[in-house]
């Protein structure tokens, strides 16, 4: 196995170095995931419940491929994401995840988007909510080549931070070497917002109620397509309730 | 039923209301009318107990206790309900699940047992379709992108469905068409008229009142009841206008 990666590189500042040591030795390689030409997939990462847990993947969409990726990133001690995904013509890729985590949990979201033909789009929304002194952080980089003309990408990053010594970092970055895109990108830190805790208790809920319920809100919208019920809906609601109490 | 006693509050350091005083009897609907800035909404959120408007003096008895011993939320499971002059959006939460929780929190809070998932639904079903509000709003994400008129029509959907003791309503009749006018007063008086609740209506015009006879009118100015009267006065300011029948 190599050597753990530098501090200074970008795609680890914000790795939880400690927890990485531990694992970096039996860390199998990315997955790699190819999908066909015109062919559409949907993926679902749920954690595993193991404290420290690393999920890479690869990605290839061929021409008019398309990825939904929806993921919950809560592993208790250091979780992280690493996506490198690469877009031919016309491929459509959607990510919609989050962290969640309490405690002194470092959970991290790593993304490389390559856009290398044209008229491809990109879409990534990821919500985070963080409670104790946890850290969570999204690096994302989307690539626009020079032939990808007519793409479009979005990065939307929200966090929430329900106590003082939480920290979020969200770095979203574009390179772009073709003229004809639309590419957007916006990230937001913040608390949750008081009149709306008061209009939640004004209808009866006491405030741990109240809370959950608006970071479920926050987060849950992510997943709407899956329905309120589906299991990684369930698991971050779960999640969310008991950073709460 | 709701006694209020030289009620001081003030919002950041500014007091708004200076020694207010005022009781609604149970079985009776009272209006408050006065001009913007008064202090009405005010009154209202105190009520609520909404962080930074400060009681700074006086007392309130709601159905006999003292209601500024109770949390937000205890208040609303007592049987206290506030319509909102601005109801307030939620995103990616639910109407139905907001009530739902919210219902059964209040049901908690009173010891009693959640309702079922199917209960809940025909109650709010039943109460979305007297107040005339499609049943497939309570779908969407709470309050977002409703229109003025929807926004209070869903405010006395919830009313119907937590079925207070008593209901503060801060202008539930401002923003409302001819139709909706109707609707939210007749949900007023099939929901709210009865032997043991009790009703503050806060409105700037007669209209409402045609549909909800209030059993008094009192003119709130300044912070301070100046004037009460019979549901004559209503009508009387609303020809005359505050100077003329301040005078
Ligand atoms: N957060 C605040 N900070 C400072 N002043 C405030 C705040 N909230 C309300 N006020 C002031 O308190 C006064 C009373 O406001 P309130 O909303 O109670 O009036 P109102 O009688 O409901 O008026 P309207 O008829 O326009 O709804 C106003 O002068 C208002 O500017
Ligand atoms: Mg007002």
């Amino acid at each position: 196995m190599t050597a753990l990666p530098s501090p200074k590189d970008e795609m680890w500042r914000y790795a939880d170095r400690t927890a990485l040591a531990e694992v970096w030795d039996a860390l199998s390689p990315p997955e790699m995931l190819q999908i066909a030409a015109h062919n559409e997939v949907q993926q679902i990462w749920q954690p595993s419940g193991e404290e420290i847990e690393i999920r890479r993947a690869t990605i290839t969409l061929e021409k008019g491929a398309r990825l939904s990726l929806y993921a919950l990133n809560s592993a208790s001690r250091y979780g992280r994401i690493e996506l490198d995904v690469k877009l031919h013509e016309g491929a459509d890729f959607a990510f919609d995840a989050a962290n969640i985590g309490g405690g002194s949990a470092t959970l991290e979201i790593v993304t490389t988007v390559r856009h290398v033909e044209p008229a491809a789009n990109s879409r990534q929304s990821v919500r985070t909510v963080l409670g104790g002194t946890a850290t969570g952080s999204y690096a994302g980089q989307v690539a626009v080549a020079r032939d990808a003309q007519h793409t479009t990408s979005e990065q939307d990053i929200k966090a929430m931070l329900l106590d003082r010594g939480a920290t979020a970092n969200a770095k979203p970055e574009l390179e772009i070497y073709a003229d004809d895109v639309a590419c957007a990108h916006g990230a937001t830190v913040g608390e949750l917002d008081p009149v709306q805790l008061y209009y939640a208790a004004m209808r009866g809920l006491p405030p741990e109620e109240a809370k959950a319920l608006l970071l479920e809100g926050f987060v849950g919208g992510l997943w709407d397509a899956l329905g309120p019920d589906s299991p990684i809906s369930v698991e971050a609601r779960e999640q969310l309730r008991a950073m709460t109490r | 039923m709701l006694k209020i006693e030289n009620l001081h509050v003030a919002v950041g350091d500014k007091p708004i209301l200076k020694g207010l005083d005022l009781e609604v009897p149970a079985g009776e609907v009272h209006a408050i009318m006065g001009p913007n800035g008064a202090g009405k909404s005010t009154l209202a959120h105190a009520l609520g107990g909404r962080p930074g408007y400060d009681v700074t003096d006086g007392s309130v008895a709601f159905a006999g206790e003292d209601l500024f011993d109770m949390e937000p939320h205890e208040r609303a499971a007592n049987g206290l309900f506030l319509g909102f002059q601005y109801p307030v959006e939620i995103p990616g939460v639910s109407m139905l699940q907001f009530l739902r929780e919210s219902l059964n929190a209040q049901r908690r809070t009173r010891g009693e047992e959640d309702l079922s998932g199917a209960e809940f639904i025909k109650l709010a079903r039943g109460q979305a379709e007297a107040l005339g509000l499609p049943a497939d709003m309570l779908k969407r994400p709470v309050n977002v992108g409703f229109s003025g008129g929807e926004k209070k029509r869903a405010e006395m959907v919830q009313m119907g469905i937590m079925d207070p003791k008593f209901a503060v309503l801060d202008e539930t009749d401002s923003g409302l068409d001819i139709d909706a006018l109707k609707a939210v007063g007749e949900g007023i008086n099939r929901i709210m008229r009865a032997q043991n609740k009790g009703v503050l209506l806060i409105t700037h015009y007669q209209r409402l009142l045609n549909y909800v006879k209030p059993d008094k009118v009192h003119i709130l100015v300044a912070g301070r009841i100046v004037k009460t009267g019979g549901p004559e006065l209503a009508l009387e300011l609303e020809e005359e206008g505050y100077a003329e029948v301040m005078a």
